[in-house]
C-alpha cells in the first residue's frame, strides 16, 4: 500500500531539505556559524525559509503532531543561527564607541542636562550648607567615605590628603579600588535604580551632589580650594561625567516608565531602556579611563598648573568626542 | 491509561522578520537559577585562576598583601561586568551556563538579538542581584546611617525587583524587560516515523466507515499518536486497553493484533480529520458539533 495522506506525502516530498537544514543548523550551533562551509552558509536562508513555508503548510494541512513540533523546533532553531547577532564583538565594540554612543549622548542631552542640574544643585547645596555650619560636613559625608577627613582634621593633614606619596602597588591598588569605589557604585546604581521610576536616580545624583559640595567647602574654609580642584578635576572630570551619564540613563528609564507616551509601559520601557543602557555602558568605560588618570596621574605629578592643565585637556577631549564623533558618516551620506 | 498532551502555558509566539509566527517555550525558573550559579561558579574559578599566581608572586616577592586585595577586586570586576555579554554577544545569547541548562535569550519582539539589549540586559544585574543579596547579608554597606525602618523598606523593595521573574508568567527580570528580550528553552524536537506511512505487511488491513471515524477529534487523535510513540514499560498493556476501549465506542468487530489495529485506525482517522481540515470543517475533540 502506497503512502495516501496528502500530509503524509508532503512530508515525503520536504522531508530531505528539512534534514540537511537541521544538520546545518547543529553545526552551527556547535561551532558557530562561522565554521560553516561557504556553500552552506549560501543555503542557509534558503533551507530557513522553506522550512518556514513547511510550517506554515504542515500547520494548515497535517495532524500529525510530532511534525509540526519537529518543524516548529527546526524553524526556531534556524531563526536562532540566522538572525542571531550576527556581528564580531570588536565590530560592536568599534561601532559602540566611534557611533552609538555620542551619538545616544547627543540625543539624550536634555536628560544629560537634568542630570548634571541634579548634581550641580546638590553640589551647591552641600557647599553653602557646610561653609554656613561646618558640622554638617558629618551629615552630608558618610564615617567610611570621609576616611578621617573632616572638620577636626588639620589643615595640614587636609592637604596631606591631597598629595599622596607614589607608591609601586599602590598605582594598582587604586585603580582597582576606583574601579568599585563609591562613584562607580553610584554610577550603575543610579542607572540601575531608574526602573523605580526615576526619583531614587534623582536622590542619589543630588546626595552624591551634597558630598562633592561638603568636601569643597571644607577645602574653602582651610583656603586650599585651588589645591583641591586640581586633585579632584583631572580623573574628576571623567568621573562626574560619567556619573552624571549614568544618572541621565536612570532617568530616561523613569520618564519611559512614568510617561510611556503613545506605547504600552513595558514596550516603553523596552524601546527607552536600549538607549538608556548605550550611556550607562559608555560611562562605565569612562570610568575605566577616570580609574587610570586617578591610579597614575594624580600620584606621579604633584604640580597644581600640570593637574590643571590635563583637568583641561580632559574636557576638551570629551567635548570634541560627544559633539564630533559618529557625525561626519552621516554627513557623507547627505551630500 | 493516563497520558499528558504537553501543557501550552509556557508557549510563547515570536514573529520572524518573514512574518511566521514560531513558537518558544519560556525557560522555567529553576533553569534560570541553574544556569546563573553554574555562570557565577564560573566566574569564581576565573577568579582564582587570577589569584592564584598573585599570591604566590607576592609571598615570593614580599609584596604584601595589598596586591593580592588589588588584584582580586579588579578580577572580580572585570569578570562580573564582562563575563555575562562577553558570552551572549559571541555565543548567540547563551553563556556557558545557559548553554549547559540549554536555555537562550531571543528578542522578545522576533527580531535579531541586538547587542544594546544584551548590554542593558546585563548591566542591571548589579541592580537586581548584587544589591539584594549585599542587603541581605549586610545591610551596612548599602544603606549607611539608615533607620530601621526604612532599611526594612529598602530591602523589601530590593527583593521584590530580585524576584520580580517569579511574578510574571514569561519569568522576566529587570534586566529582560529594560532589553525586551526573552530567555526561552532552546527547542529540541526529533523527528520520528510517519505513524500514518507504516502499514503492516498482510492484506488484511482494517478498514473503518465515516460513521466509526467521526466518533473522534483532533485532541483524541493526537493522544493516540503519544500512546503508539511512547517507548515505556507496559507499553503493550497500555496499547491493549486502549485498543478495547476504541473498538467498544465505534462497534468495531474483527480479529486484529492491538498494535496493527491501532496503527490502521490512526491512518485512517488522520486521514479523515485531515480532509475534513482542508475543507474548513476542523474537529477539535470528540465533544465537537457540526452546526
Amino acid at each position: 500500500v502506497s503512502v495516501s495522506l496528502k500530509s503524509a506525502a508532503f512530508r515525503a516530498e520536504r522531508e530531505g531539505t528539512w534534514r540537511e537544514l537541521e544538520a546545518l543548523v547543529d553545526a552551527a550551533e556547535r561551532r558557530g556559524v562561522a565554521a560553516l562551509a561557504a556553500h552552506d552558509v549560501l543555503r542557509l536562508p534558503a533551507l530557513y525559509r522553506g522550512a518556514l513555508s513547511s510550517l506554515s503548510v504542515a500547520r494548515a494541512i497535517s495532524l500529525d503532531r510530532n511534525v509540526v513540533e519537529y518543524l516548529e523546533s527546526l524553524a526556531a532553531r534556524a531563526y536562532l543561527v540566522v538572525h542571531g547577532t550576527r556581528r564580531h564583538l570588536r565590530q560592536a565594540i568599534a561601532d559602540f564607541a566611534l557611533r552609538r554612543f555620542p551619538a545616544a549622548v547627543r540625543a539624550l542631552r536634555w536628560h544629560l542636562l537634568a542630570a548634571f542640574g541634579l548634581l550641580a544643585a546638590g553640589a551647591a547645596t552641600g557647599l553653602a550648607l557646610t561653609l554656613s555650619d561646618p558640622e554638617r560636613f558629618y551629615a552630608f559625608v558618610g564615617e567610611a567615605y570621609a576616611q578621617g577627613r573632616g572638620p577636626t582634621s588639620s589643615t595640614a593633614s587636609l592637604r596631606q590628603a591631597l598629595y599622596a606619596p607614589v607608591d609601586a602597588t599602590g598605582f594598582l591598588k587604586t585603580f582597582a579600588m576606583v574601579l568599585l569605589n563609591h562613584n562607580t557604585r553610584v554610577g550603575l546604581a543610579a542607572f540601575g535604580l531608574g526602573f523605580a521610576g526615576g526619583v531614587p536616580t534623582a536622590l542619589l545624583l543630588f546626595a552624591n551632589g551634597l558630598v562633592l559640595g561638603a568636601f569643597a567647602a571644607l577645602y574653602h574654609s582651610r583656603g586650599l580650594s585651588l589645591e583641591l580642584w586640581a586633585w579632584l578635576l583631572p580623573h574628576g572630570v571623567t568621573e562626574l561625567f560619567a556619573v552624571v551619564l549614568c544618572g541621565a540613563g536612570g532617568l530616561v528609564l523613569g520618564q519611559a516608565l512614568v510617561f510611556p507616551g503613545r506605547d504600552e509601559r513595558l514596550r516603553s520601557l523596552s524601546i527607552r531602556g536600549r538607549e538608556a543602557a548605550v550611556l550607562a555602558i559608555g560611562a562605565v568605560g569612562m570610568l575605566f579611563v577616570a580609574g587610570l588618570v586617578e591610579g597614575i596621574f594624580r600620584q606621579l605629578v604633584h604640580s597644581v598648573a600640570a593637574r590643571y592643565a590635563v583637568a583641561a585637556a580632559f574636557a576638551a577631549l570629551w567635548t570634541a568626542y560627544f559633539t564630533g564623533a559618529g557625525r561626519e558618516r552621516t554627513r557623507r551620506v547627505r551630500r | 491509561v493516563s497520558v499528558v498532551v504537553e501543557t501550552d502555558a509556557r508557549r510563547r509566539e515570536l514573529v520572524t522578520p518573514e512574518g511566521v509566527p514560531i513558537q518558544f517555550v519560556v525557560a522555567p525558573a529553576g533553569d534560570r537559577v541553574g544556569a546563573l550559579l553554574l555562570d557565577l561558579l564560573l566566574i569564581g574559578l576565573g577568579v582564582a585562576v587570577v589569584l592564584i599566581p598573585l599570591i604566590g608572586l607576592a609571598a615570593a616577592a614580599h609584596a604584601g598583601a595589598d596586591l593580592v586585595v588589588a588584584g582580586a577586586i579588579l578580577a572580580v570586576f572585570l569578570l562580573w561586568t564582562f563575563y555575562f555579554p562577553f558570552f551572549e554577544l559571541a555565543w548567540q545569547g547563551q553563556t556557558p551556563g545557559k548553554r549547559k541548562l540549554r536555555l537562550r535569550v531571543v528578542d522578545a519582539s522576533g527580531g535579531p538579538l541586538r547587542a544594546e539589549a544584551v548590554l542593558a540586559r546585563n548591566l542591571t544585574r548589579e541592580a537586581e542581584l548584587l544589591l539584594p543579596l549585599m542587603a541581605l547579608t549586610g545591610g551596612e554597606s548599602v544603606f549607611p546611617d539608615a533607620p530601621g525602618m526604612a532599611r526594612l523598606v529598602a530591602l523589601a523593595w530590593l527583593l521584590v525587583f530580585g524576584l520580580l521573574p517569579l511574578f510574571n508568567r514569561d519569568r522576566l527580570r529587570v534586566g529582560d524587560l529594560l532589553a525586551g528580550t526573552l530567555v526561552v528553552r532552546q527547542p529540541e524536537a526529533v523527528l520520528l516515523e510517519d505513524l500514518s506511512a507504516a502499514r503492516p505487511a498482510s492484506a488484511s488491513v482494517p478498514t473503518f466507515t465515516d460513521a466509526q471515524l467521526d466518533v473522534y477529534g483532533i485532541y483524541e487523535l493526537q493522544v493516540l499518536e503519544q500512546v503508539l510513540r511512547q517507548q515505556v514499560p507496559g507499553r503493550g498493556a497500555a496499547l491493549d486497553a486502549v485498543a478495547a476501549k476504541i473498538r467498544e465506542k465505534i462497534g468495531w468487530e474483527g480479529p486484529a493484533a492491538s498494535e496493527p489495529f491501532l496503527r490502521a485506525f490512526y491512518a485512517a482517522l488522520r486521514g479523515r480529520l485531515e480532509h475534513r481540515m482542508l475543507l474548513g470543517r476542523r474537529r477539535e475533540d470528540k465533544h465537537h458539533r457540526d452546526r
